[in-house]
């Protein structure tokens, strides 16, 4: 049942072959849905352009919809599946810095990268900016170490949280979003008028 | 600029999260990790630290973690997830003709003025994707698809966080009144 024990079935060599081509993918993705380029990234918070919007929950539901599925099935195994840890409050702070970094900057990490390989020059001051940023966290994090332990709640699921069946959670996170590419379009269309 | 030749060689944006999303869920299914970046620059950044002042590291717990003693940085799926989206986004930059220098700035500031922009907000996000253990893909991408209740509760932080600030920086990237 998947997951599976790559170092068992494919060795490191197989493994890490496998992440590059993942990595392959989500590159080759990310520069073709015009992540690449910080403006269209930025309108996003300005309702002009939603491809952030509707690219990354488009993603996040058919994942999440497939996951759901294919462990009902039994093909899958969700108990191995990585989730990330709940640290609520370092998460939820972290999450406001990076959407200041995200309207001032114009990307996010992985972005950046497709940026900065395809000769963008304000992508690769981002990334410049974003490797100073991940050092200077290394050097700070001692003098707030209780702080970024805090609010732990380890592997902690939305279907947990709201005690709802795991199904019907999927449901209403599709419902949200196909109702939040709906309401976003609206609010486009009354500020910039309808697309020509 | 030729915003509409541009506009037309992208993606729809559904098809673009429709082929995401299949790879994420490829992803979990065969190495049961979702997608990521942030952590494997960290990976890269401590591997180089660790070259120079290697005592500097092992003293540092943080990167000690990743680098200290003889411990090997590079050595951890996320930093060949990385590599792999270094390679892949070149080579669909490459086939559309989009691998070119220049600078994306908004109409009003100059290209000089965008840099250290990207710059700040560049160390901002680097900075806050590790107090937030991942970052737009490691954390709201991945952990959203398997439900963590943490990574949704990251997710509406960040779009709180564009979405209060857009006001004050619309200088940036909207075309001026």
């Amino acid at each position: 049942m998947a997951p599976f024990d790559l170092q068992a079935s494919i060795g490191s060599t197989g493994s890490y072959l496998l992440y590059l081509a993942i990595g392959f993918g989500f590159g080759f993705i990310l520069e073709s849905a015009g992540f690449g380029d910080a403006r269209r990234l930025a309108a996003q918070f300005y309702f002009r352009e939603l491809r952030v919007l509707k690219v990354m929950f488009t993603a996040i539901i058919v994942a999440m919809t497939l996951i759901f599925w294919s462990t009902a099935l039994g093909l899958l195994d969700y108990n191995e599946v990585w989730v990330n840890p709940t640290y609520l409050w370092p998460g939820i702070v972290g999450g406001l810095i990076m959407g200041a970094g995200f309207i001032i900057g114009g990307y996010c990490p992985g972005t950046s990268l497709v940026s900065m390989v395809t000769l963008k020059l304000d992508g690769t001051f981002f990334f410049l900016g974003l490797v100073t940023g991940i050092l200077a966290f290394g050097e700070t994090v001692g003098y707030f170490n209780e702080f970024w332990h805090s609010s732990a709640m380890g592997r902690f699921t939305l279907p947990e949280f709201l005690h709802l069946e795991t199904g019907l959670v999927v449901f209403l996170v599709v419902c949200m979003a196909l109702a939040m590419f709906i309401g976003f379009e609206w609010i486009r269309d009354a500020v910039y008028g309808k697309e020509k | 600029m030729n915003n509409v030749a541009d506009k037309t060689s992208y993606w729809n944006p559904y098809l673009s999260g429709v082929m995401l999303g299949l790879l994420l869920f490829l992803s979990f299914f065969l190495t049961s990790h979702g997608l990521g970046a942030s952590g494997g620059v960290n990976r890269i950044a401590v591997a180089v630290e660790d070259l120079i002042v290697p005592e500097h590291v092992d003293r540092t717990p943080y990167i000690a973690q990743m680098a200290g003693g003889d411990r090997a940085p590079l050595s951890h799926w996320i930093v060949w997830q990385v590599v792999g989206v270094l390679f892949g986004g070149f080579v669909s930059g490459l086939l559309r003709g989009r691998v070119k220098v220049q600078t994306y700035h908004g109409p009003q500031i100059s290209s000089r003025t965008r840099w250290g922009y990207a710059f700040v907000g560049g160390a901002l996000m680097g900075y806050g994707a590790r107090l937030a253990r991942g970052c737009t893909s490691g954390q709201a991408l991945s952990g959203g698809a398997v439900m963590s209740v943490g990574s949704w509760a990251f997710m509406l932080a960040v779009f709180a966080g564009g979405y209060g600030l857009a006001w004050f920086f619309r200088h940036l990237w909207q075309a001026g009144e």
